[in-house]
């Protein structure tokens, strides 16, 4: 009835996927996670707020979540080794909603946003769907899992801003260029890309928000969103939310 | 209630909060627990004292801009600002779910930025079944007195608690915030003015900047620090409020353990709110109630109500 309160993960692997990211392996309970695009929130040794990491990958009993070293946090999780335990709160907010995704989904991540949409997709898949992806990155050096997602043989596009790799621009520009048809869209990514994304489609759509988190279960009201349905908790409520809830500024 | 030790010696754990009785002194502090109903996915919730809910207001409120917290060493600062329904979706919506899963007694978090704000939501909560406090935080800004805080003046506590007690049947208990120069005379006045307990304290002031962005961390600058590094301040002022008023208080500020409940009681608190601690462990209450009876026996405690007689 209540949730598993065994939260101690053992790291299997933590390795630097990228410039300024890594991938982190876990084991531990998964049997709480409902759908892909849900979060974790890990108490970091030494710091007192949770850090909130949305999961890339569940296999079997294993974990797997994708980071960018970005402050103090991040820097002491990349410290950790293989062996290490790690108190985490598994399965945590509303995912995406495999149910809606049409005939034709177009998935969309951009930068470490990317992680939760290669869980979807592999998910989406697993249902006998065939979803496009389209990623994007500011340069070929911060592309990650760009293997991964080849790996998955689907339509798969890459854009990069500098245009070091794949189209030159946008994710955005990649819909345009190549003449993408889709009839539902998820993702993930850096607030101006979701916004452009809800601009240029004019098609229903879901998308992955984040914020800062004190709680990550729904609390302490530190990551409200106004939404056309009223304040809602991107922790709790979300982080994935319909397009046509989101009010954009 | 009694709860047996690991040698199966029997502590008991019942406390008496203005007449009304908590079978242990463990209360999560508003603002850390919601309505109670979104806890109780991680344990039952029924094992705690009380609850205090979120603090509620008239009007529906959405807060402050986001971000609303800012990682410190040992604590937290937030910025919410009072995000909540109003007392009447509260009322409606939110109490008979929390009445759901929790049965026992409530404690009713009131906010306000005016007098009559305070006395219309204290009207309208008496009377709820299983409301048997109101808990007056007096740390928001007054907009009829120039934006300062009513509990930074004994002249606006006073009026704020006058005001209550003509209209509630309710205990009232004044929540007081610590950014004052002497708390003694702020809670004195608040007694002096009818009040039936104090809890104390709320957050401290306090604010951090992104090295990186060169601009405060929190959009709203300035928030309400917590946790584990604010315990001392909140002991010393409940030990000083305890010893120069003769209503209960209640403590809290940074109690994360079985350890900080008895200490806060050998200060003088007859029960004890615990808040940051739930954002970081959801169970961290039930860890508490849990360990408290093998905290007593290690202190040769063999009830909680003897600590108040110190």
């Amino acid at each position: 009835m209540h949730r598993n309160s065994d939260t101690r993960y053992t790291i299997i692997d933590n390795s630097w996927i990228g410039n300024n990211t890594k991938m982190m392996i876990l084991e531990g309970p998964t049997d709480e996670f409902t759908s892909p695009g849900q979060f974790v929130n890990i108490a970091v040794p030494g710091f007192t707020l949770r850090r909130p990491i949305s999961v890339c990958d569940i296999d079997g009993d294993t974990m797997t979540l994708v980071y960018d070293v970005i402050g103090h946090g991040t820097e002491a999780l990349a410290e950790l080794k293989a062996g290490d335990k790690l108190d985490i709160l598994p399965a945590l907010g509303r995912g995406f909603d495999m149910s809606k995704c049409g005939d034709r989904p177009l998935l969309l991540g951009g930068g470490v946003g990317c992680p939760p949409i290669y869980s979807l997709a592999k998910n989406l898949i697993e249902a006998g769907v065939l979803p496009t992806v389209v990623l994007g990155f500011n340069s070929e050096e911060r592309m990650i899992m760009i293997e991964q997602f080849e790996n998955l043989d689907i339509p798969f596009y890459v854009a990069t801003l500098d245009g070091s790799y794949g189209t030159k621009g946008y994710v955005t520009d990649v819909i345009a260029n190549e003449g993408l048809n889709p009839d539902f869209f998820y993702a993930c990514g850096p607030l101006p890309m979701l916004k452009a994304l809800c601009a240029q489609l004019d098609i229903p759509g879901q998308l992955s928000l984040e914020a800062r988190m004190a709680c990550g279960f729904g609390v302490c009201m530190c990551c409200s969103l106004e939404t056309k349905s009223g304040a809602k908790r991107i922790c709790k409520d979300g982080p994935v939310f319909d397009k046509e809830d989101l009010i954009w500024k | 209630m009694e709860m047996n030790d690991k040698n199966g010696i029997a502590r008991d754990l019942g406390v008496e909060l203005c007449g009304v009785k908590l079978k242990n002194p463990v209360i999560p502090a508003s603002g850390c627990f919601g309505y109670g109903y979104t806890m109780s996915e991680w344990y039952d919730i029924n094992i705690l004292g009380s609850i205090s809910f979120k603090g509620t207001t008239l009007h529906p409120r959405f807060g402050n801009p986001l971000p609303r917290v800012a990682e410190c060493t040992s604590g937290m600062i937030n910025s919410v600002g009072l995000q909540n329904p109003g007392i009447d979706k509260v009322i409606s919506e939110e109490l008979p779910l929390m009445r759901r899963d929790f049965s026992g007694p409530i404690m009713a978090n009131i906010s306000g930025f005016a007098i009559e704000e305070y006395t219309e939501c204290c009207k309208r909560i008496t009377g709820e079944s299983q409301v048997e406090w109101i808990e007056l935080n007096v740390s928001c800004p007054n907009v009829h007195g120039g934006g300062m805080s009513f509990g930074t003046s004994c002249d606006s506590v006073a009026e704020v608690v006058g005001a209550v007690k003509k209209v509630t049947t309710l205990p009232v208990i004044v929540k007081l915030t610590p950014n004052v120069t002497d708390i003694v005379s702020i809670a004195k006045s608040a007694e002096d003015a009818g009040a039936d307990g104090i809890c104390l304290i709320n957050t401290m002031l306090g604010m951090r900047i992104d090295l990186k962005t060169r601009k405060p961390v929190v959009a709203n600058i300035m928030g309400g620090f917590s946790g584990q590094a604010v315990f001392p301040v909140a002991l010393r002022m409940v030990w000083q409020v305890s010893h120069a008023c003769s209503i209960p208080v209640v403590g809290c500020g940074g109690v994360s353990t079985a350890e900080d409940v008895l200490e806060m009681m050998m200060a003088g608190a007859t029960a004890v709110e615990v808040g940051t601690a739930n954002l970081i462990d959801p169970l961290a209450c039930k860890r508490i109630i849990e360990s408290l009876p093998d905290a007593m026996a290690r202190y040769n405690i063999k009830s909680l109500k003897e600590l108040k007689d110190l």
